[in-house]
């Protein structure tokens, strides 16, 4: 009898995989059945773990975009576009099999990922499929110098680390400074390098510590920026170690001056903030407001879907991650157009070519397949409204 | 001695976090021989409960209901995964309760969509901040450790010079012998994990009253070094779950506070390691006798 049971258990619970796997393969079927042209672009993007949050803004960015301008004329013939989304799960272990799962989609290019390790450990796999990548906010430089087929659109860590350096020193007349960052991640350990270097050039001095993974106590790391003298606490971190730094400063009473890069841009930080005793500031991408026809445009699609409202975090404020994701759609299509063909080949050819004109500004791409770009956003978090007021633009001379 | 103050404030309250979870651990271990590992998990979900509650409703609704719902997640674990599993060998059980852990996670995984969720709506009063000789800090991270012993005391109190306390030091002697005598063995074992569950559920909302930050791997490490302590102290025993946990709560922050913060996790495993090979009955252990 027990045996009948765990045998009728057992086939019940194998059926129902079945079922789950059934129902997919017929979604990716479709399409081809009716007779359209299609053309995918795989979207390689966290939607879990420490950079979850972020991801999903720059999903958002993309399905936007995709929902204004769902076809492409690719010599004089109009194709469909459709997103392929998969979950690198922000760990760079991840990276590699959900790569591989786009290039078994048979993707034209590739957009992404939030997060450099990650984007990493992918452009191998995209490297080896000869399929183009366009990173979209991923700063560390190796993501480009090491992987020939990856491009981005964003600014870079040797950039964003003196322009925060620069403005910490000379801005807010910070002498000490004290940097944060995650063991082991390489968007963090790149951008504490190059925050560093640059401060310490200009005259200052900076004390630097590392946290484990999964670290939620941050209050003694505050208590030793506080006995170091530090005038500012730089920590190039996720959103959730974002939220957990500001909220450690204000209980620990820290005077000094929040830094974060371009991960800090971001509603949930924002709204930590908010009531806080905190100067919270950030180098970013793109200021609310910079293109306002863009901003409300999004704002009325997100408001009309619940689902991409939950994924921004529950409120309409554009994160800058997620104009980028718009631009990085474009930019994707005005490759595939260029290069009047679906064959990830020709797109490869055509990218390095291409020039757009974005809400973020002018894209074109240098000889490392980096965007060239010399100034950021610099935004800071105003605590009794709870949104981000802009500051200035930042250039390093 | 001034400039350390703020660590030992803080390690404090952190000896008190892991206390209240690493009791639920030896509490279980005493009657059953077994490690629970999905405790760690059971205090991550009566984080999330408290996210969802408090976000909703009235705080005296809230949070009676986080205990509720965590006293009875720990009272269906063990009705479900470790009871049918009562005469089989122990080795089953282990694989039960890793089995249950992951189940957990990945239920909490589907429901926050993996992304951690931010404590928006924190228990009042607790979460203000108030100023002690000079530190800022948290007004839960003094209320911690002195949560803490109360219901330590009160939990003594109750193995002491109770009626189920009696039956739960019996069951904890000799298992069969307990059963023979007419203790109604079943009850024992659910109170013991309704007990755990009840003061995780606690720790937990002091927790994360502190970091307010529920991700669903945030039981893993508070609930391994909590394990670890109940380990030092001697699995088995309260007094030494709690004086473990407060020795390896005051060392973690004392360490962060010389300036050696990456070893700090470090220490608490090497602590393991070398409690295991020196004195593996842990500070306050039970003596080992051969029944012959």
């Amino acid at each position: 009898m027990k045996k009948l049971l765990a045998c009728t258990l057992a086939l019940v619970m194998a059926l129902s995989l079945a079922a789950c796997g059934g129902k997919q393969a017929p979604e990716g079927e479709a399409p081809a059945e009716n007779g359209d042209k299609v053309v995918r672009i795989g979207v390689f993007e966290p939607q879990t773990g420490d950079n979850g949050a972020g991801g999903k803004q720059e999903i958002l960015g993309m399905q936007y975009a995709n929902s204004i301008q769902p076809t492409v004329d690719i010599g004089g013939e109009t194709y469909e576009v459709k997103l392929e989304i998969v979950d690198n799960r922000t760990s760079a272990e991840n990276g590699p099999s959900a790569a591989a799962e786009l290039v078994n989609r048979d993707v034209s290019i590739v957009l992404g990922s939030y997060g450099s390790g990650v984007s990493m450990a992918g452009g191998k796999v995209f490297e080896e499929a000869g399929i183009p990548a366009v990173g979209v906010t991923c700063t560390n430089p190796q993501v480009t110098a090491d992987c020939s087929v990856y491009h981005r659109i964003c600014f870079t860590d040797p950039f964003q680390g003196p322009a925060l350096a620069s403005y910490a020193y000379d801005g807010l007349g910070v002498k000490t400074a004290y940097v944060l960052g995650m063991l082991g991640s390489d968007y963090d350990q790149g951008l504490m390098y190059y925050f560093t270097e640059a401060f310490e050039a200009l005259g200052g001095t900076v004390v630097s510590e590392e946290f484990p993974e999964g670290t939620a106590n941050f209050v003694s790391y505050i208590n030793n920026a506080k006995s170091a003298g530090a005038g500012a606490i730089f920590a190039p971190v996720s959103i959730n170690y974002a939220q957990l730094i500001v909220e450690a400063a204000d209980a620990q009473g820290f005077e000094g001056a929040l830094l974060g890069s371009d991960t800090w841009d971001s509603n949930m930080v924002v709204e930590s903030a908010k009531g806080k005793n905190a100067d919270v500031f950030v180098t970013t991408f793109y200021q609310e407001g910079g293109n306002p026809e863009f901003d409300d445009g999004i704002r009325e699609w997100i408001n009309a879907n619940a689902d991409a409202k939950t994924n921004n975090g529950g409120n309409d404020m554009v994160a800058a991650v997620t104009a980028m994701g718009y631009d990085a759609y474009f930019t994707a299509l005005e490759a595939i157009k260029a290069a009047g063909s679906t064959d990830p080949k020709a797109v490869l050819e055509a990218l390095p070519s291409v020039s757009y004109e974005g809400i973020c500004g002018h894209i074109e791409f240098d000889e490392v397949g980096d965007a060239k770009r010399d100034s950021a956003f610099i935004k800071t978090a105003n605590t009794e409204t709870g949104v981000w007021d802009f500051v200035k633009v930042q250039s390093v001379q | 001695m001034q400039e350390m103050f703020p660590y030992f404030l803080n390690g404090i309250s952190v000896g008190g976090q892991y206390a209240l979870i690493a009791i639920g651990y030896t509490l279980v271990y005493g009657i059953l021989r077994l490690i629970n590992f999905a405790h760690g998990d059971v205090f991550m979900v009566a984080g999330l409960v408290m996210v969802y509650a408090t976000a909703s409703m009235p705080f005296y609704i809230a949070l009676p209901l986080v205990v509720l719902a965590t006293v009875v997640l720990g009272f269906l674990i063990e009705r479900v995964a470790y009871k049918p599993l009562r005469s089989a060998p122990r080795m089953s059980l282990m694989i039960s309760a890793i089995g249950v852990s992951y189940l957990i996670q990945n239920m909490a995984f589907y429901i926050t969509g993996g992304v951690p969720q931010p404590v928006s709506n924190p228990i009042p009063w607790i979460s203000e901040n108030v100023t002690i000789l000079g530190a800022s800090t948290k007004r839960v991270t003094i209320i911690t450790p002195i949560l803490t012993i109360l219901l330590v005391v009160a939990l003594v109190y109750l193995i002491n010079h109770t009626k189920i306390g009696m039956a739960m030091r019996a069951a904890a002697k000799d298992f069969e012998t307990a059963q023979l005598m007419g203790i109604k063995i079943n009850k024992v074992i659910s109170m013991t994990f309704i007990i755990g569950s009840f003061l995780a559920a606690v720790g937990s909302m002091l927790y994360f009253t502190n970091y307010p930050s529920v991700a669903i791997t945030s039981g893993g490490m508070p609930g391994l070094k909590a394990f670890v302590a109940a380990v030092f102290g001697g699995i088995g025993s309260i007094p030494g779950a709690v004086v473990g946990a407060f020795i390896i709560g005051l060392c973690e922050e004392v360490i962060k506070g010389l300036g050696y913060t990456t070893f700090s996790d470090a220490f608490t495993f090497a602590l393991l390691i070398v409690v295991l090979c020196v004195k593996p009955t842990g500070l306050f252990g039970e003596k080992v006798t051969d029944k012959v």
